[in-house]
């Protein structure tokens, strides 16, 4: 060891990582426990309340011109109602193929205080409004069903907290825009100073095997030509693809449930531009994680939820404001896309909720819940007691192969 | 093993720092009682200020949906984001500067205790005066007069939803049909005195609600007691028959002074004091004598600190709790010396760059945790991978920027740690490439993020 601790060459400056994972020395070989299903889900949550109605438009119902003047005709025509929003385009094969659906007329049971960060905290938790707030997120509450689970078999990733998978199960989380950027030096002293504490020792470790990792990889362009790292340095590194490329190696891996966010939805104000671009982020982190899966596409759900929709009517600055009813997206190779799922209440005054909203005819849970029912075969009672307390899931919308 | 004044540095202040901190018991029980030395050196805003930004942001905010330009509004975003920001950086400030390190961490502590997320832009600019006015002055005071200023202040009638809850049968919830919310009557019992094993039932939690209806706030104004939604005549709660008269605060605050002094909470609150400053698991024997000073003395917390204080079992127990961030970047400023003039001249922008969204990055984004019973105590919660290595990022980072200054090496370990160095930590800071190198293994070392 003594050896190894002297003076050499330092690779000093921003971005190195220069000692990979298989030449650490200190690394004891992390080992993860196996999943108990080989199926993948990936949780999106659209952070901002996602304008379902200008996502999904429903350009066959005659208010729809009325409440948004000068939308539509320039979107994909998906059934002859409903019309996918341009900035989807690149998703337009996946609709084709079958691996693209939508659920339109949605919400949580969240209502009338149209809070971001209750709305939030209510899609996370997946409790309903007349009981206390849960204080784990669903998906941790689901892993709490199935016994024996440890290691990585859910990946929470990113800087930001993510409520929907905090709770007593295990839960791994890592960022890939987080650069440690150590010299060799460094790394040498660090696991040296961790030894005695295995609390610390082990927290290090990991964190250095998925640092080192990723460089790694992307040094030996294992990660499509080094494509991760471009990604990763993109946006000071904090890019959604990031995200999804990371979550789509995790899932390759032991990995079998990823949920990370989208932010920027809250389109107040003029929101053509702002909505387009969040909407080809959207379909980028959906075109990367179908990328980086590769044959496991095939077994993946992908579910992007939202807090809320927003109003019908546009706003006097051209934009929208908070509302009730919105649009989650599913996609992969598990699902059974290539349609709308939902029952479309139409647009006239008295069909919206509280005269200004969408009206939502389903819940987001009901359709998280048969997801995972089709995906991981959970039992119905699991689902209607612990993992969403309270709600009654109604008939299969059959939204999984 | 440990000093007893590196021990009393570390696990009821912000370690050693070079600087003079209380080595024993008796010197912090003695600048606890001698008041308070800090807050009015780095004063923040206080709720009057906040309110008339507040209003100053919703004329602007009416304006611009009126047609106008949308800059006023977002100066005044910017002027309510830089309040915030204040409570932060004065907070450590004040750790920076101060010879009663305890009296800060019980602020932080009893800021948890009392949990308070603000939710919007003008919430947040609430924070420094829910800090100094209902939480900090009472830390060595009655916890009856904390919980009173709590569950009378704005930020908490808006985060556990108070501000919502009108009497049924009150003139206001006859004529529009509106009604209890319980959220903020359930978290008092579950946890702020009771405890959620306490003895109390759903009857009680929907009886205090119906107590607490009148508990309101207004646009421009802040608290405010609304008569017109208090529910008419008397509640019962634990057995105790209280208002029915003349709408007013008298009742309210009669149900809280006797929560803060059932046994119930006695148990559940020292316990938690102790939880915090000592181990996960507290010896029984010092919960014991923190309770028996809680109950002799009608709720003192200036008497149960001293209790715990003077226990032998915190003098004995090792320090295997894990610095929490915001008491890691305490830590980290008191041992690289930096001055709370500093602090307070730190630009918004590198504010927010160095500390805010770090904190965050470490998973305790400042005044927000992830529900009303506030950040996890556990070690497991806060050494994660990615926890971890956030730690160790802004480590080099904040060793870089002071690496100049910092002196000789093994100083600064003493420094940082006292005798609480082991020989490995030593040995590494003295084989280190760089100077900032060893800074930066020092506040990341375990025994520097272990408390």
């Amino acid at each position: 060891m003594g050896d190894m601790l002297t003076r050499r060459g330092m690779l000093k400056g921003a971005g190195v990582m220069a000692c990979s994972a298989a030449a650490h020395p200190l690394m004891t070989g992390v080992t993860f426990a196996a999943a108990p299903w080989d199926a993948r889900l990936v949780v999106l949550i659209l952070r901002g309340g996602m304008d379902g109605l200008d996502a999904v438009r429903p350009v066959g119902d005659p208010g729809f011109a009325a409440m948004r003047p000068g939308v539509g005709g320039d979107g994909v025509d998906l059934d002859g109602y409903y019309e996918m929003h341009p900035g989807l385009r690149a998703l337009a094969p996946m609709w084709k193929s079958g691996e693209l659906g939508f659920v339109q007329a949605v919400s949580t049971p969240y209502r009338d205080k149209r809070s971001h960060f209750d709305g939030q905290d209510l899609l996370e938790a997946g409790t309903a409004m007349d009981a206390p707030i849960a204080r784990d997120g669903w998906l941790n509450r689901m892993l709490q069903t199935v016994p024996g689970l440890e290691g990585e078999t859910a990946f929470a990733i990113g800087q930001d907290s993510l409520k929907i998978l905090s709770g007593p199960a295990e839960v791994a989380n890592w960022a890939p825009s987080l650069r440690m950027a150590l010299t060799p030096q460094a790394e040498l002293l660090l696991g040296h100073i961790y030894e005695d504490d295995p609390l610390f020792h082990a927290a290090a470790d990991q964190a250095m095997t998925l640092a080192n990792g990723l460089a790694a990889e992307a040094e030996r362009g294992e990660a499509a030509e080094g494509e991760m790292m471009a990604m990763m340095e993109e946006q000071g590194g904090r890019s959604e693809r990031a995200l999804a490329a990371f979550a789509a190696d995790r899932l390759n891996r032991d990995t079998r449930i990823a949920a990370f966010s989208i932010t920027g939805w809250d389109t107040h104000r003029d929101q053509a531009g702002p909505l387009t671009r969040r909407l080809e982020r959207l379909a980028e982190v959906i075109l990367t994680l179908k990328q980086g899966l590769g044959p496991n596409w095939g077994k993946t759900t992908v579910l992007a939820i939202t807090e809320f929709g927003r109003t019908v009517r546009i706003n006097g600055s051209r934009g929208t404001d908070h509302g009730t009813g919105g649009a989650m997206l599913l996609a992969g190779g598990a699902v059974r896309g290539g349609q709308v799922y939902g029952r479309w209440p139409g647009l006239a005054e008295a069909d919206l909720y509280d005269r200004r909203d969408l009206m939502p005819t389903g819940d987001v849970r009901a359709y998280a819940a048969w997801a995972m029912r089709g995906a991981f075969g959970l039992d119905r009672g699991v689902l209607e007691q612990t993992v969403f307390p309270g709600l009654e899931m109604g008939g299969d919308p059959g939204v999984i192969l | 093993m440990i000093s007893t004044e590196t021990l009393s540095a570390i696990r009821f202040g912000y370690g050693p720092g070079g600087r003079d901190v209380p080595p024993d018991a008796a010197t912090h029980i003695a600048r606890l009682k001698r008041g308070d030395r800090m807050v009015g050196r780095y004063p923040t805003p206080d709720l009057e200020a906040a309110i008339a930004l507040g209003e100053d942001h919703r004329k602007a905010r009416k304006a611009a949906q009126d047609g106008g330009s949308d800059r006023g509004r977002r100066q005044a975003q910017v002027k309510l984001g830089e309040m915030f920001g204040s409570a932060l950086m004065a907070g450590f400030a004040r750790i920076a500067e101060t010879d009663d390190p305890l009296r800060e961490r019980l602020t932080w502590f009893w800021a948890d205790h009392f949990t308070a997320v603000p939710t919007n832009a003008v919430t947040r600019a609430v924070v420094p005066d829910y800090i100094d006015s209902a939480i900090r002055p009472h830390v060595t005071g009655r916890f009856s007069d904390m919980l009173v200023a709590v569950v009378t202040h704005p930020l908490m009638l808006i985060y556990l939803d108070q501000i919502a809850s009108v009497g049924p049968n009150s003139p206001v919830g006859q004529r529009r049909g509106r009604g209890l919310n319980e959220n903020l009557a359930r978290e008092v019992l579950e946890l702020h005195t009771l405890g959620v094993e306490g003895p109390y039932s759903q009857r009680d939690v929907t009886q205090l609600a119906e107590l607490f209806t009148g508990l309101s706030g207004q646009q421009g104004k802040g608290f405010v007691f609304r008569q017109g939604i208090v529910e008419p005549g008397a509640e019962t709660v634990l057995g105790r028959q209280y208002g029915g008269g003349r709408p007013s605060l008298a009742p309210i605050r009669a149900v809280l002074a006797d929560l803060a002094v059932h046994p119930a909470t006695a148990a559940h609150v020292s316990r938690k004091l102790a939880v915090h400053f000592v181990a996960d698991e507290p010896d029984p024997a010092l919960v014991a004598a923190m309770e028996a000073a809680w109950l002799e003395t009608g709720g003192d917390l200036m008497a149960v600190t001293q209790a715990m204080l003077e226990h032998p079992a915190v003098w004995e127990a090792p320090l295997t709790k894990v610095r929490q961030p915001h008491d890691f970047f305490g830590a980290t400023l008191t041992a690289l010396g930096i001055s709370g003039d500093e602090l307070m001249a730190v630009p918004v922008r590198d504010a927010r760059r160095n500390f805010i969204r770090p904190l965050r990055d470490m998973g305790q984004p400042f005044m927000t945790a992830p529900g009303p019973d506030g950040w996890p105590e556990t070690a497991e919660h806060w050494v994660t991978p990615l926890g971890l290595a956030n730690r160790i990022v802004w480590a080099f980072e904040a060793a870089r920027h002071v690496a100049d200054r910092a002196g000789d090496t093994g100083a600064f370990v003493t420094r940082a740690l006292g005798d609480a160095a082991s020989d490995r930590l030593r040995w590494a800071a003295g084989v280190a490439e760089t100077r900032e190198e060893a800074l930066a293994l020092v506040l990341a070392s375990p025994e520097f993020n272990r408390r």
